[in-house]
């Protein structure tokens, strides 16, 4: 019943997509312009690039953004995996409410969170910004990717292969560390390559938590915009946007790897009673 | 009754289920089952779809937990015991291989687990995939494989553990027809080879038949019947049994008139018939089993010569269906009564509408234990 698309439809997508990344390209391709302010096309360089290199404030930023999504990644990939794992096994009383609570970060406006992170850090710890606090901050929404990621994976693993494990003498901590993991590691890497991204270009949120000297990278373009955008800004941008179009791509990829299978191969044939 | 001592030629047996059950809620999927099983026995649990008999072979692998009743392996209480604590492993209905290690790995999972060093390992998964026909698959990927191959990886990693019991849950369940058929034989031969005790899980009669020493069959959690295949099929105790185990008509009627070694009785379609039998009371309701392939026809004008009952029914062709082998009838007696008879294909042929004459020998018309007493619903 595959209908060939219609043209209308496939020219309504492609509208569609043109309006999506229009500004991306035209940020792109005005990285390489070879004028200092006006977005008037003035001939092709390269100059832009090699010139971040002597841009300090802008080589801090960068710096410290990479520590904050590494502090970020292992995190949230660590309490986000275990978080998953748990959702996908527990059944327990309001465990579907638990599950449902777990979207609300993903929902809640950045301003929000943004906002209640800074009352909770400095009400509570009398904290005024720094990168330890912008790492915290993203972990606590980085979390909820995680966790979805890797519940969907564990809740389609079949449950016979741990008990497979156990079947062969292996401990609870054995099955775990040797086919639960296993079977999970596809899931955790997307959920990570996905904490990675979001950590990266995060403005809002780190904006209410960054202090003196843990200014991030998107905090400091959207700062230096004040004063025009430089084609050293569209330059710096076109690398986040490659550096997160990766991270993206790989968590894709890796993602719809279901391993060979998550499933039985040929236990499609499941028992009428179950 | 005190015996001083064992008596020396008695030996444990290998497994012995004592009042096992076990409730899920309020559905009690295994009810009050006691079972022992010998030493290198083939042994099968068969029944319909959802009887409990996937739930019993969990408790026996220690997956599920028994809500009461004992497991005892060789004398010794594994009740509560863990998986890994058992010298049992079971071929999961699945499989569940595991999709990230190689055959060998998978194979030599379990060695691996109890501490077999790697040389030693590498050596006996070799010998075990050889025995299960898959030398030089050591490497592949288990997505690479056939469905049939994936069984026998998943029988190699069971039995390399060399196990006091191998469980197996409808191992064949998700292969074609023939492969069913070809496998079905090579596991026996490989359960005689390796003298490990199989407790073999299936829905189909004919592959339990086929494969195994004793037969359990289950229904509604509870055992039926105990015996080995031939004591089933010839000698169903219950009515559940008569119908599961090949196919049968369930007849009703009362004992009319008794003689010393049979009865006359009447059906409840007021046909009348011949049983052997001792011990019946005239006016006791009775269920009858008899096998299509025991139902003598003949032609209504030749009765006299063809079957060897003494009794006979008058009835008339419905239906014919060839079934190549033989040729399957359902008829009708002048009673109303419905019945499937079987007949060799050499015989002579009757089409629809046919009036024809039934008979069986008095003793293939089985009196059916425990719920004779119940049924009063004709088998039409
Ligand atoms: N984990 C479970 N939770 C609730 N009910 C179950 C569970 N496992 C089995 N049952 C029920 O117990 C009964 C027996 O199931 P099972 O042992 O799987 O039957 P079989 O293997 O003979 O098809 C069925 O009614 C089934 O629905
Ligand atoms: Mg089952």
């Amino acid at each position: 019943m595959t209908e060939r698309p219609s043209r209308w439809l496939s020219g309504f997508a492609a509208l569609t997509y043109a309006f999506l990344f229009a500004p991306i390209v035209i940020l792109v391709i005005f990285s390489f312009n070879d004028s200092r302010r006006v977005f008037i096309w003035q001939g092709f360089t390269l100059d832009w690039y090699p010139a971040l290199l002597q841009n300090d404030r802008l080589l801090d930023a960068v710096w410290i953004t990479l520590q904050v999504a590494a502090l970020a990644v292992v995190g949230a990939t660590l309490l986000g995996s275990l978080l998953g794992l748990g959702l996908a096994r527990l059944r327990f009383r309001g465990s579907g409410g638990v599950q449902t609570l777990l979207l609300l970060p993903m929902v809640t406006p950045e301003i929000v969170v943004g906002i209640s992170l800074l009352v909770f850090f400095s009400q509570l710890f009398g904290w005024n910004g720094s990168m330890g606090q912008i790492a915290l901050a993203h972990i606590t929404f980085c979390i909820s990717y995680v966790a979805i990621t890797v519940r969907a994976r564990a809740a389609s693993l079949d449950p016979a292969r741990e008990e497979a494990a156990r079947d062969l003498g292996a401990s609870a901590v054995g099955t775990f560390r040797h086919v639960t993991l296993p079977l999970l590691a596809p899931a955790i890497a997307a959920g990570a390559m996905l904490a990675f991204a979001l950590s990266v270009d995060d403005l809002i949120i780190t904006s209410f938590q960054a202090g003196v000297g843990s200014t991030t990278l998107p905090i400091a373009i959207y700062s230096s915009i004040k004063f025009g955008v430089t084609p050293q800004i569209n330059a710096i941008s076109s690398i986040v946007i490659a550096l997160v179009g990766l991270a993206l791509l790989i968590s894709w990829r890796v993602g719809a790897f279901r391993g060979p299978s998550a499933r039985p191969v040929d236990a499609d044939a499941e028992e009428g009673s179950a | 009754m005190s015996v001083p001592f064992e008596s020396h030629g008695e030996s444990v047996p290998e497994i012995r289920l004592s009042n096992l059950t076990k409730r899920f809620g309020d559905v009690v999927a295994v009810d009050d089952v006691s079972l022992t099983i010998g030493s290198g026995e083939f042994f099968s649990l068969l029944g319909p779809s959802g009887c409990g008999k996937t739930t019993t072979l969990r408790m026996l692998g220690g997956f599920d937990l028994p809500t009461s009743g004992r497991i005892e392996l060789r004398g010794r209480d594994v009740t509560r015991d863990p998986p890994d604590k058992r010298p049992v492993n079971m071929v999961f209905q699945s499989y569940a291989l595991f999709p990230h290690l190689d055959v060998a790995g998978n194979v030599a999972f379990g060695l691996r687990r109890r501490g077999v060093d790697r040389r030693e390992a590498q050596q006996r998964t070799g010998e075990i995939l050889d025995k299960v026909h898959l030398a030089g698959y050591e490497r592949r990927r288990i997505h690479e494989l056939s469905g049939g191959q994936q069984q026998r990886v998943a029988l190699a990693r069971a039995l390399v553990n060399e196990p006091q019991v191998l469980l197996l849950d409808e191992p064949l369940g998700a292969l074609d027809l023939k492969l069913r058929k070809r496998l079905q034989i090579e596991l026996k031969r490989i359960q005689m080879d390796v003298g490990i005790t199989f407790v073999y899980v299936t829905h189909d009669q004919e592959e339990a038949l086929t494969m195994s020493d004793r037969i359990a069959v289950m229904h509604h959690g509870r055992i039926q019947q105990v015996g080995r295949p031939d004591d089933l099929y010839d000698r169903p105790t219950n009515s559940f049994v008569a119908d599961f185990i090949g196919s049968t008509n369930l007849l009703g009627g009362t004992i009319e008139a008794v003689e010393p070694t049979s009865a006359i009785v009447r059906l409840n379609s007021g046909d009348r018939c011949v049983v052997a039998t001792t011990g019946a009371r005239p006016g006791q309701t009775i269920q009858l089993s008899v096998r299509p392939e025991s139902i003598g026809i003949s032609g209504a004008n030749g009765r006299a010569a063809d079957p060897p009952g003494p009794d006979y029914l008058p009835a008339q062709v419905e239906q014919v269906a060839y079934l190549g082998s033989a040729v399957q009838y359902l008829v009708r007696t002048h009673g109303g009564l419905g019945l499937t008879v079987l007949a060799g294909k050499n015989g002579s042929r009757f089409a629809s509408g046919d009036a024809v004459a039934l008979a069986w020998s008095p003793a293939d018309a089985l009196i059916l234990g425990d719920r004779a007493e119940a049924v009063v619903e004709e088998a039409s």
